[in-house]
């Protein structure tokens, strides 16, 4: 038996999508067992949501007024109590598991993994390195706990079958205050997540203003697709940050992504190297995100796109 | 506030298309342009400007590696840092053995602000930060673009996944860096030779008395899966038939 336990990543009322490719990846591990621990001020309708997830044996809650947001400083430690026992300790590979992870990590004096894209042992794992232009296979120490976060686009979302058992866990730790959650600036949007849509259109800097950025807007609405921008446009202030995808923004695999004005830099194609489909539309026929886009189209943005999303029902 | 410690890592630089060794032993360096990891710099140019407005009386860079690392801890000098610290060693084994690495420096020179960057663009691993902030006990606030300092308290702010999140920290503190908080300096020839008086420190890594965790041993690198060319469309319709195809549109 290989007790894993995987940290659930929440707003305050809702799991996020994160979790249940988190729990996949656990799976993948000969005689996982894995529990699934939400640390929340209230806990109650996120637990019910990670009890029904496939492959889950336990959720535990951690529920104190200090865990109303996910601070490392003030979740660490309370992970690093709770490991005991587990002999893996995963969370996803989003800026909130990248938080978290290593600070549990050092915690409990071990080096950490980031971003398994497979499991290939009990202690071996593949990740990617250099912006995914290259693959290592790694090997933790059999001796201690193995803490990680998983590249969530690597993995598919467990199903939400299951109706595991609930408890809650008493840690008694004291947390420090010296970090202090303010607020979260959102650019609140009723479109579909970007790291968990089933289709994906993004702009770059071929764009050329945030006006024009409405022509990625209605085409992605017309498809109920996500937005996503290459760093590009979201420095050149098109898009709010957290739209980037890329090396250092976000990783996504969805069925259909759509590129569009983008040049493709190798570190926005290591973003989307997962992705089902790819399409590419730009003016530049030598553009290098032709030489990964599985449907190119060389073209005026400013023509094609309206066309396109006129023509599609 | 006194003292800014800054990491630099020596890294293969970020326009290298960067090619897996016949043996699976690592990437090609040989030959290979190196450079002072992105995300550092940015944080380097962070504490230069806080110098400047009269918030840190000195800034340290520090860079763990090999005595190769000296070049890119003399460019930092150059932009402007005061003094640099070298913590010699092949193989540190690890982020956690860096973050010691780090915070044995801290404990020795009273250090008040941390400034790394959020990841280094060779291991993609983003952990140091996070460490550090963990086995010295003090906040950390990653992924930052903002950071506003009054007094013993910085008002963070993080490129999260759902937004931008502000943080209030209070100092002593880690603060790693993203790629919007600012656009580092160009270094200046005259720079470049001021740089050359300014100390440099050299220690080996055994001195500094840590006790190393267990490396993640590295087993082989290998190329990714190459994502095939695909088709050239030449209209708008001709694209529309071949999404229909896929059952995409």
């Amino acid at each position: 038996m290989s007790k894993v336990l995987v940290i659930a990543e929440h707003d305050g009322s809702a799991l996020n999508a994160s979790v249940a490719k988190t729990v996949a990846c656990a799976s993948c591990i000969d005689g996982a067992e894995v529990d699934i621990v939400v640390l929340a001020a209230n806990a109650g309708a996120i637990a019910q949501e990670a009890a029904q997830l496939d492959g889950v044996t336990r959720v535990l809650t951690v529920e104190r007024a200090e865990n109303e947001h996910a601070i490392a400083a003030i979740y660490g430690p309370q992970i690093a109590a709770l490991a005991d026992g587990y002999a893996y300790v995963f969370g996803p590979s989003t800026t909130f598991g990248k938080d978290l992870m290593p600070h549990v990590a050092a915690l409990l004096g071990v080096n950490q993994i980031s971003d398994i894209m497979s499991v290939e042992s009990a202690y071996t794992f593949k990740r990617p390195v250099y912006a995914g232009n290259a693959i290592v296979e790694v090997s933790a120490p059999e001796d201690s706990i193995v803490v990680a976060t998983v590249r969530i686009a690597s993995y598919g979302a467990v199903g939400a079958g299951n109706s595991a058992e609930i408890s809650s866990a008493d840690i008694a730790v004291d947390l420090p205050t010296h970090t202090r959650y303010v607020e979260l600036q959102s650019a609140a949007s009723d479109r579909p997540d970007l790291q968990t849509a089933a289709k994906v259109v993004s702009g770059g800097r071929a764009l050329g203003s945030a006006d024009s950025f409405n022509l990625i807007y209605e085409l992605a609405d017309k498809l109920g697709a996500g937005v996503g921008a290459s760093r590009a446009a979201v420095d050149a202030g098109y898009v709010p940050n957290e739209t980037q995808v890329g090396q250092t923004g976000k990783i996504i695999a969805p069925d259909l992504y759509i590129a569009i004005g983008i040049s493709g830099a190798i570190q926005h194609l290591t973003g989307i190297k997962d992705a089902g489909t790819i399409v590419a539309i730009n003016k530049d026929e030598e553009a290098p995100i032709f030489e990964v886009a599985d449907i190119g189209l060389v073209a005026d943005l400013f023509k094609a796109v309206p066309e396109l999303t006129e023509a599609l029902d | 506030m006194d003292k800014i410690l800054v990491g630099l890592k020596r890294v293969v630089d970020y326009n290298v298309r960067v090619r897996v060794k016949n043996d699976g032993t690592g990437v090609e360096t040989d030959g290979v342009k190196m450079s002072i990891n992105p995300f550092d710099e940015i944080a380097l140019e962070e504490a230069l400007r806080m110098k400047e407005r009269g918030d840190a009386s000195e800034v340290i860079v520090m860079s763990i590696g090999s005595s190769d690392a000296q070049q890119q801890l003399r460019t930092g000098l150059a932009m402007g840092a005061d003094r640099a610290i070298l913590v010699e060693t092949d193989n540190a084994g690890g982020s956690l053995n860096v973050a010691r690495a780090f915070k044995a420096i801290v404990d020795r020179d009273g250090i008040d602000l941390v400034m790394l960057g959020k990841q280094a663009i060779d291991g993609d691993n983003s952990q140091t930060a996070q460490m550090l902030a963990a086995i010295w006990g003090r906040p950390q606030a990653t992924f930052a673009s903002k950071i506003e300092l009054d007094g013993d308290v910085a008002t963070v702010t993080r490129e999260v996944d759902a937004g931008l999140e502000v943080l209030q920290i209070d100092l002593p503190a880690v603060v790693s860096v993203d790629l919007r908080m600012n656009e580092p300096r160009y270094v200046k020839l005259p720079d470049i030779m001021k740089a050359k008086k300014k100390p440099l420190e050299q220690i080996p890594f055994a001195e500094l008395g840590i006790e190393a965790a267990t490396e993640i041993k590295e087993n082989v690198y290998t190329p990714p899966a190459e994502r095939g060319r695909g088709v050239m469309v030449e209209d708008v319709s001709a694209l529309i038939a071949a999404l229909k195809d896929k059952g995409l549109a």
